[in-house]
């Protein structure tokens, strides 16, 4: 094939690219009070470009350019997910950034190059697409985060992000020269044929390898590689935060399914082991420590390090059907949070950010339907049955004990259940105490629309949630 | 067209009429008012009761054979049915005719009993959903609905003994009776699971028809110990009609239960629910007949309750209370009939026992209405007067309590005791002693009940005697309308119920046990039955009794006192009722609260909630506490703690391989 046959794969992410800059050009040149064109134009790239990946749905695996490239139905699947997820996003940050005035273009154009990114990422078949593909997603997060340049919270967290997020860099930067240097090849399937090959234990290739997993784990945000994640959450808008908390996270799936499975993956026996420490850790922590938080941004960056840890759990596994619990699970999340911070961002007001446990308070005398919509999204993150969150952590928890891990399990369970307080404790602020403030929840029709299907679809889907895992079963084995 | 033709439609609507009557007057009792709420359930009993007179003439009169039949399937899982059937022979169609019967007279009565009560409607809801309950008890076919009927009784009873709930001595009598039960029901609930283990079915015609093939069955309970699997099973049954029959040591709960409105002392606690465990027993001959053992233990334990709880009947000066113990004792009688396998006999007293109990409760009910709810016979005496038809059916009814020969006691007591007699169970001595002296003690209180409310010195206060009067019409037709049956009954129903084969295959007697049909041999019509007893000791014991009863409480009105002094021990144990409720409130009440507060106390607060609910939720704050801390807020502890995972994970994977 040549090359120019090969670029109908990557009309996608060219039109992405090609878009984004029309957007920044188009933003800067027609300037307006609240970027609604900007707004408007991306919410239509990102559409065209799910319809795009829709058109040409990759149904086998295709290595392209040299091998940099591949274009299989996970890629597909993860790429549509991200760009609609983005979407939801994009919606509920646009009622907020009006709200609180931060509106700037630049916010949309930031998202579409962090999207572009990821799907970069998501197709990444060699080391250093992978490495472009984060950098590209990672430096766009950074400048969001910063965007609130007033406010010395936003400024700091940014701050911690880029430093940190710089030595994570240069740290998997290391470990991918490392293995580039033992082997001589960038290329992930080559790479798995190297070590393959080798007999006995390459320390070196070991060596490399811890590098590369404190990459992804800093990415994912599990322990002790966690310390970024509760001040970008608490300190960012709650628009970045909602940005940060969801596509991100099928990226960083992506990129340890890239790195470890397909570049790695005769080594698994080693990084199954990395994987479980850092899982028990992340669950253990995130949950412990999310029990003593009172403001609600911070105490769900607690519960998306112990959500990074039991998801992890399938991809140590290191099974097909592991891994596809992990994509499903991580799906199901991307869905929760989004739906958490959307109402965080319902509840707060021009000035005001409702991100204390105390405003949830007696939300069923304020609002009867989102204290609903809420208790839906607190029981299925708590993994409560019929809820689709129980699916998610069944679908993982089946596959470790089908794997032999039962010690595993039970410490999954415990800590999960020892989770479930803290969500709970939402529940009960909201049904069963006094409210602080009647004032009533000023939102767009809207805004409490997709909000209200954010949340109803966690009840619909758990009734049904084989269709999905079907999906991921699917995506995964191709 | 003919209307026996249809006689399951008939069964049906006998069971569904005061079922109808019930939900309209309970659950829609303010719609259709106080005087709907009565109308409704007395029709609805009222057609049960006529419908069940057709069905006794089909089957007593017409000779129709035993109806056995399923009407609904509930259930079914693998050969066990769970359904709704009907057994109609003569043994339940008496039963029927005598629970409608009752319960219609005293729905009746009811409306001049309750004329003022609030819960009026809640009160006729409550008498025709036990009547719906009895009749499904006595008319199923399997041990399911029995059980189901038999709960049902026990729960409407409970719910009318405390039917004044705001009185806690009601609320107490109403617990104590459902508790007492509860122990009764769990023999009766391991007979039945005994029968389902097994005979595999629970369908009366199948256990009876396997029975004599498992007659020398056994069962080890108790690891080396073999018992025969029939006495088990019929002494579980029967302690689970120990409980329902009130007998000893599970009496306690039937005199607190007096504490319920007079009408539910009459129907339930006299005249039908408490009849359940011997129309049980009776039921289950078949299987009965094939343990000694069990017969046995029922005639001990019948005789034990006859003699000592007519003893304690003496000493009572609440006038509902003597008609307790002495149901009671007749119970017990009762009892000692089944023992004796004169199964028709217990049945013959039960039917007259109804009739004259009902009508002895319904008696001290326009008594205490006339005193205006005062019950202590010490403070009435010379009410003759005052209320003349109440005093004349009263006289009826403790006549044929006390076996008055002619009336319809008499009979049914004689057979019983000449049964006894005739009995060659190794017990049937004892037993036979203990019913002979229970004559004499049933005149006496009998008598001494009636001469301290009708005769004597007038005790009665000035302002209830300003207001004394006979009772109204609704009352006194009722009484009258009972007082014929306890009056002739006995005379029409001896001949053809115990000796010509009245219950046919409904009761099952081995030969060896026939005491009926030896007692057959030597009747020649109820005129020489009546002779005859003069010549035996029950009828002069009897009147020895009510002489007695006159000496003391007309003659010389100051003997019971002295005698009281004289015999102060006897006196305490029997005031004391042996002694049986306190110690069961002692033992088995407290010591059943201490180790709930023990539990509670300890194993609940401290240990359940306290170290392991509240103890590891407080562990895990307090050291939630402390790991936020390591989140300092400075970027340089964030690093160095990447760096420290990174040496950690370092550490150990290359290490490992190292070695």
């Amino acid at each position: 094939m040549t090359i120019t046959a090969e670029l109908v794969f990557i009309v996608p992410e060219i039109t992405l690219l090609v878009l984004a800059c029309i957007i920044l050009i188009a933003d800067t040149l027609h300037i307006e009070k609240h970027a609604t064109l900007t707004y408007w134009l991306a919410q239509i790239a990102l559409i065209v470009i799910i319809f795009l990946v829709l058109i040409d749905f990759p149904d086998e695996s295709k290595r392209l350019f040299f091998g940099n490239f591949v274009s299989d139905s996970m890629s597909g699947v993860l790429k549509v997910s991200i760009c609609a997820i983005t979407i939801c996003v994009f919606f509920y940050s646009y009622d907020y950034l009006k709200e609180h005035e931060l509106i700037k273009g630049e916010y949309f154009v930031l998202g579409l190059f962090a999207v572009l990114g990821m799907m970069v990422m998501v197709s990444a078949n060699s080391l250093l697409t992978v490495y472009l593909g984060l950098e590209l997603m990672s430096l766009s997060l950074y400048s969001m985060v910063a965007m609130h340049r007033e406010s010395q919270t936003a400024s700091e967290a940014a701050m911690k992000y880029f430093v940190l997020g710089a030595l994570a860099s240069g740290i998997l930067l290391y470990g991918i020269s490392i293995l580039y240097g033992v082997s001589g090849t960038l290329e992930l399937p080559a790479l798995s044929a190297y070590i393959e090959a080798q007999s006995g234990n390459n320390i070196l290739l070991v060596f490399g390898l811890v590098f590369v997993i404190v990459g992804i784990a800093f990415k994912l945000g599990l322990v002790p590689f966690h310390m970024w994640l509760p001040d970008v959450y608490e300190g960012s808008p709650t628009s970045v935060t909602l940005f940060v908390s969801t596509a991100p996270k099928l990226a960083a799936f992506a990129m340890a399914i890239r790195l470890l499975v397909d570049g790695m993956g005769p080594m698994a026996g080693d990084w199954q082991g990395m994987l479980i420490i850092l899982s028990v850790l992340s669950m253990a922590a995130g949950n412990i420590i999310a029990i003593s938080q009172t403001n609600i941004k911070r105490m769900l960056a607690y519960s998306t390090i112990a959500h990074m840890g039991f998801f992890m759990l399938g991809i140590a596994s290191a099974t097909q059907l592991g891994y596809a619990g992990s994509m499903f699970y991580v799906m199901i999340y991307a869905l929760m949070i989004m739906g958490a911070f959307g109402m965080v961002i319902l509840l707060g007001r021009k000035g005001y950010e409702a991100d204390n446990l105390d405003d949830f308070k007696g939300l069923s005398d304020r609002s009867p339907w989102f204290a609903f919509i809420m208790l839906i999204l607190m029981f299925s993150m708590a993994g409560v049955p019929p809820f689709i969150g129980f699916w998610a952590k069944w679908f993982v928890l089946k596959e470790i004990i089908a794997n032999g891990y039962i010690w595993l399990a039970t410490v999954a369970v415990i800590l999960s259940v020892i989770g479930a307080y803290y969500y709970l404790r939402i529940v009960k602020l909201m049904y069963f105490d006094k409210p602080q403030q009647m004032t009533a929840i000023k939102a767009s029709q809207e805004m409490r629309f997709i909000l209200s299907l954010n949340g109803l679809s966690l009840l619909f889907l758990g009734f049904m949630p084989g269709a999905l895992m079907t999906l991921c079963i699917r995506a995964i084995g191709y | 067209m003919n209307i026996f033709d249809n006689m399951e439609a008939i069964y049906l609507a006998i069971v569904l009429a005061p079922l109808t009557g019930a939900i309209i007057a309970g659950l829609f009792g303010r719609i259709v008012g106080r005087n709907g709420a009565h109308w409704v359930t007395i029709a609805g009993v009222g057609i049960a009761s006529i419908l069940s007179l057709i069905a006794y003439k089909h089957h007593v009169f017409d000779g129709a054979a035993a109806y056995n039949g399923a009407v609904y399937t509930w259930l079914s899982v693998g050969n066990i049915h769970f359904e709704v059937g009907f057994l109609v022979d003569r043994l339940s169609v008496t039963m029927m005719v005598v629970v409608t019967f009752v319960s219609w007279m005293i729905h009746i009565y009811t409306i001049g009993y309750m004329h003022d009560d609030l819960g009026y409607q809640r009160f006729f809801s409550y008498m025709s959903l036990f009547t719906f309950f009895m009749l499904m008890l006595v008319m199923s076919n399997n041990f399911v609905q029995l059980f189901f009927g038999w709960e049902g009784v026990g729960l409407v009873s409970y719910l009318l003994i405390g039917f004044w709930f705001k009185r806690d001595k009601a609320v107490f009598a109403g617990l104590k009776a459902f508790l007492v039960n509860r122990v009764g029901d769990f023999g009766f609930l391991l007979g039945i699971a005994a029968i389902l283990m097994y005979f595999n079915t629970l369908d009366y015609a199948e256990v009876f028809q396997q029975a004599p093939a498992l007659s020398t069955a056994t069962i080890e309970i108790v690891a080396g110990h073999d018992w025969s699997l029939m006495s088990f099973i019929c002494i579980c049954l029967f302690i689970g009609a120990m409980g329902k029959s009130a007998q000893v040591p599970l009496h306690v709960w039937l005199p607190d239960s007096m504490e319920g409105p007079t009408p539910i002392s009459a129907l339930i606690h006299a005249a039908t629910m408490v009849t359940a465990g011997i129309f049980m027993v009776a039921r289950m001959s078949p299987m009965f007949e094939l343990s000694e053992t069990a017969l046995s233990f029922v005639m001990v334990i019948g005789a034990v309750t006859a003699i000592s709880m007519g003893l304690v009947g003496l000493v009572q000066n609440d006038i509902k209370r003597v008609i307790a113990y002495s149901t009671l004792s007749q119970l017990g009688y009762m009892t000692v009939a089944l023992g004796a396998s004169a199964y028709a006999a217990a049945m013959f007293h039960l039917v007259t026992h109804a009739f004259f109990k009902a009508l002895l409760f319904l008696c001290a009910g326009a008594v205490i209405i006339a005193m205006h709810h005062e019950q202590d016979m010490r403070k009435m005496g010379g009410l003759y007067r005052y209320m003349p038809i109440t005093w004349f059916t009263c006289l009826i009814g403790s006549l044929a309590l006390i076996g008055f020969p002619g009336t319809s006691g008499f009979f049914s007591k004689d057979a019983i005791i000449e049964a006894v007699y005739h009995s060659n169970l190794p017990v049937a001595g004892f037993a036979y002693y203990a019913v002979l002296a229970g004559v004499f003690i049933t005149a006496l209180y009998s008598f001494r009940l009636f001469f301290l409310t009708f005769h004597g010195k007038e005790r009665l206060n000035k302002h209830t005697w300003e207001h004394l009067h006979e009772a109204p019409k609704v009352i006194t037709v009722p009484l009258v309308i009972l007082a014929i049956p306890s009056l002739l009954a006995g005379i029409f129903l001896i001949g053809p119920m115990l000796f010509d084969g009245y219950f046919m295959q409904a009761i099952h007697v081995a030969s060896t046990h026939d005491v009926l049909a030896e007692m057959g041999k030597d009747y020649h019509g109820v005129f020489s039955f009546t002779l005859h007893a003069f010549k035996s000791a029950p009828v002069y014991l009897t009147l020895a009794g009510v002489v007695t009863a006159w000496v003391l409480y007309i003659k010389f009105p100051y003997m019971p006192a002295i005698l009281e002094k004289r015999f102060s021990l006897l006196h305490k144990i029997l005031i004391n009722k042996y002694g049986f409720d306190d110690f069961y409130q002692v033992v088995f009440a407290r010591g059943s609260r201490e180790i709930g507060r023990f539990l509670w106390r300890f194993g609940d607060v401290r240990l359940i909630d306290g170290f392991f609910v509240n103890g590891t939720a407080l562990t895990i704050r307090w050291f939630s506490s402390v790991v936020r801390t390591i989140q300092s807020g400075y970027l340089y502890d964030y690093a160095f703690a990447m760096i420290l995972g990174l040496l950690f994970l370092l550490g150990i994977f290359v290490h490992g391989i190292l070695n």
